[in-house]
């Protein structure tokens, strides 16, 4: 900075560097994005705003209450873990959300688009109704003519801009010689509009400027409301992804993204930590837990050469690891071949809108065409034949059957998501209606993945407390879950000394001049048990061996006793070994199961259930189950499941229990039951009017009853779901 | 009669406006975070220009 120094006679070449400088902080500046899932007031809002900009380095803070988040300009020095840190001493729960997951822009224009369409379509509406009062209360010649010319002149250019949607689909739909519900949609709207502007230059008495437009207000109405429950369940399916944000740290204690990360790199993986690649463990000894990807509930021994995959965990020591495939060559990735194979299946569904769009659309057609025929063979009268079809046309269109799906979907999945249901697919609802049986699988999802100690009431006080202090020096989850149960006896721990972890084999310290070792079954030579155990050898005492089992999922019980009771079949499909998974199929009362299956095994069991007609539903949460979930005909995955698993599902559970899917299926059928009421409702008001169109007596009014009227009804059953 | 050459026009107008109104919120961004703008107002924090 030349200029500074020097006393100039251009102020601007001073100011100039330091305008500079400001320009390129700007450009640093980075953004950070939170998850705070416990705020809920207006005290919350302040507190975490005067938490976050109290803060050295943060710019500026802003809480979005709606989507409890919150967005923090700092300085590029500033970290998400310290803010989290922040925000936990200040009494808020938060997680740092990767930006680069969550895709707010896009989603959020096309809504915002949408919005604005309705809204036109709105204000246009209700000023051409207005109009339209009173040419039916009697106005007549010069007067009509010009109401008719007014109305023309708001609904021309409103339906140029508002029904653009309507027009795309319908002509995505004719270019390759199908018929969806669009195209008879733009067909009534572009005829009404177009016969209206004739009708109207040969001063006639009616114009159907009104119906043009309701009718696209209704629609465009169920669009939005579709639009907008999908939005919301995408987003929160995006945030679940974004918490995991992708880090691993390199040999030489760097923090990376995982995508940046090379073949022949080395990591180096903490105890408690993800397995952030596939490679091929260098040096350390530690036990890895690999339910997630194969469905065992026993951790395994790992030491140098031996081969780890992306999603294990890492229990006990640190482990040095070479890089063999990173991010989207990983093993997850290999798992994509058996899920596509899996989901062209899938894609043949049918949904019931479409269904009844293939019957409707030919027919409203040749309702309309019919109508134009006969009215031309018996009066001779083009002008008065085109009027009639036309009539037909805007009488028959489907507003509400555009509205009588969105609006059940809406209201159920919002009942749902109050219940901790994320509803991800648009016909999720109708699937799960049709289910008949019910497939689970075992780790993480019938059970919570948590090893619970069973009969410590056969153990001596004096050992435990022995048991309780040296279990209280590891962080393996064993461990952890042996002195819980033991403080809940209320034992205090003995005091021991020269406590220390030996990596991958277990504990060790001294009690009175005695040697205590608490591990691997190998390490303090005793015979292992067959169910997940741990052991302590104090001295020369024999081994006491810790037995655990799977801590069963809250609502385990519940939900399979419900679904038996309404006469589905459970089964359950596990990879683990046939001993765990038969004491867990005891427990929560599943007769059919099976064990030691391989990933594809799974598929080929859903496969098998598919092809002797039954609708499965899917429930798991790991790797090896990601394929089975994709064939079957709907899919369930918990929160804690792998990214892989979740985004193959078509429903993923935000709580920790599994209670919510019998609710599900019951608020499926009914939301089913209420499609189908809707379509009913929707053909009753045609089976009425439709005559009275053909017959010639369908006037504008009529029109504007029949279609407010219905799109009303069907609305209001729709709502009926949000209760019991 | 004479009197429809200015209602209308006026009646067209001040819906216009109210068109336009909603437009002008929709793009200030208004409408996304309905529940924390309904909270904020009870907040005591004194802020003479609003964060972005």
């Amino acid at each position: 900075m030349a200029g500074s120094s020097t006393i100039s006679a251009c102020p601007a070449c001073i100011a100039a560097p330091e305008a500079g400088a400001v320009a390129a902080r700007k450009v640093d500046d980075a953004s950070i994005l939170l998850s705070l899932p416990s705020i809920h007031c207006a005290a919350c809002i302040s507190g975490v705003e005067r938490a976050l900009t109290a803060e050295p380095g943060v710019l500026a803070a802003r809480v979005n209450l709606t989507l409890k988040r919150a967005t923090v300009a700092t300085d590029p020095a500033v970290t998400p873990e310290r803010l989290t840190d922040v925000l936990a001493r200040a009494g808020y729960e938060a997680h740092e959300l990767d930006p680069a997951s969550i895709g707010v822009t896009a989603t959020d224009e096309r809504s915002r688009a949408l919005l604005m369409r309705l809204a036109v379509a709105g204000f246009a509406m209700m000023n051409v109704m207005l109009l339209s009062v009173a040419v039916w209360s009697g106005a007549s010649e010069a007067t009509r003519d010009l109401f008719h010319w007014i109305s023309g002149a708001i609904a021309l250019p409103t339906i140029a801009f508002s029904a653009q949607p309507f027009f795309a689909n319908a002509a995505s739909a004719l270019r390759v010689w199908r018929l969806n519900m669009d195209v008879p949609i733009s067909l009534a709207i572009v005829l009404a509009a177009a016969m209206s502007v004739y009708e109207t230059m040969q001063s006639g008495d009616h114009a159907y400027f009104d119906a043009a437009l309701s009718l696209t207000f209704f629609l465009l109405a169920g669009r939005y409301l579709d639009h907008r429950t999908r939005t919301i369940a995408r987003s929160a399916a995006e945030e679940l992804t974004a918490l995991e944000v992708p880090r691993a740290l390199r040999a030489s204690g760097e923090t990376v993204a995982v995508a940046e990360l090379v073949a022949d790199e080395l990591v180096r993986v903490l105890p408690g930590a993800r397995v952030p690649v596939d490679g091929v463990v260098l040096e350390g000894a530690s036990e890895i837990d690999r339910s997630l990807l194969t469905g065992e509930s026993l951790p395994v021994a790992a030491g140098p050469d031996t081969v780890v995959s992306a999603g294990e965990v890492n229990l006990t020591g640190v482990l040095v690891v070479r890089v063999t495939a990173a991010g989207k060559d990983s093993s997850l990735h290999r798992m994509a071949d058996l899920v596509a194979m899996a989901e062209t299946s899938r894609n043949r569904y049918r949904s019931l809108a479409d269904k009844a769009a293939q019957i409707y659309a030919p027919v409203v057609h040749l309702l309309a065409f019919v109508a134009f025929g006969g009215w031309l063979w018996a009066s001779g009268d083009v002008r008065l034949s085109i009027n009639i079809a036309v009539a037909v046309l805007i009488i028959t269109c489907p507003c509400a059957l555009g509205l009588a799906v969105p609006a059940v979907t809406t209201a159920a999945s919002g009942r749902l998501f109050r219940a901790g249901m994320l509803i991800k697919s648009a016909t999720a609802l109708e699937r799960l209606a049709e289910v008949d049986t019910v497939v689970f699988d075992k780790t993480g999802t019938l059970t919570r993945g948590q090893p619970e100690l069973i009969g410590i009431s056969g153990y001596d006080k004096a050992d435990l407390a022995v048991a309780l202090a040296v279990s209280e020096g590891s962080a393996h989850p064993l461990a952890q879950s042996l002195s819980v149960a033991i403080r809940r006896e209320g034992i205090a721990p003995a005091a021991l000394t020269e406590l220390r972890e030996v990596p991958g084999q277990g504990v060790e310290g001294r009690w009175r001049d005695r040697r205590v070792r608490m591990g691997r079954a190998d390490w303090l030579q005793a015979e292992p048990a067959s169910s997940t155990a741990t052991y302590l050898r104090i001295g020369d005492r024999p081994v006491l061996t810790f037995c655990f089992v799977d801590a069963l999922r809250d609502g385990a019980e519940e939900v399979v006793a419900r679904l038996k009771e309404r006469g589905k079949d459970v089964v359950l499909l596990s990879g683990d070994v046939p001993d765990a998974v038969a004491d867990i199929a005891g427990r929560v009362g599943i007769e059919a199961w099976e064990a030691r299956l391989l990933p594809a095994d799974k598929a080929a069991r859903i496969a098998v259930l598919a092809k002797s007609g039954r609708r499965v539903l899917m429930v798991g949460d790991g790797l090896n189950d990601t394929a089975a979930l994709a064939s079957a005909h709907v899919s369930i995955s918990p929160a804690s499941a792998l990214e892989a698993a979740r985004v193959v599902s078509d429903i993923v559970l935000l709580g920790g229990s599994l209670a919510p899917i019998a609710e599900a299926i019951s608020v499926s059928r009914s939301a089913t039951r209420r499609i189908i009421e809707n379509f009913a409702i929707a053909a009753l008001y045609n089976i009425i009017a439709i005559p009275v169109a053909l017959a010639g007596f369908a006037t504008p009014l009529a029109a504007a009853l029949a279609m407010s009227g219905s799109s009303i009804t069907v609305s209001l059953n729709a709502l009926r779901l949000t209760r019991r | 009669m004479n009197v429809l050459v200015y209602l209308i026009p006026v009646s067209l107008i001040l819906g216009g406006l109210g068109l336009a109104g909603f437009f002008w919120a929709l793009r200030d961004r208004q409408f996304d975070d309905p529940d924390g703008d309904s909270n904020r107002i009870l907040s005591d924090d004194y802020d003479d220009k609003p964060k972005r």
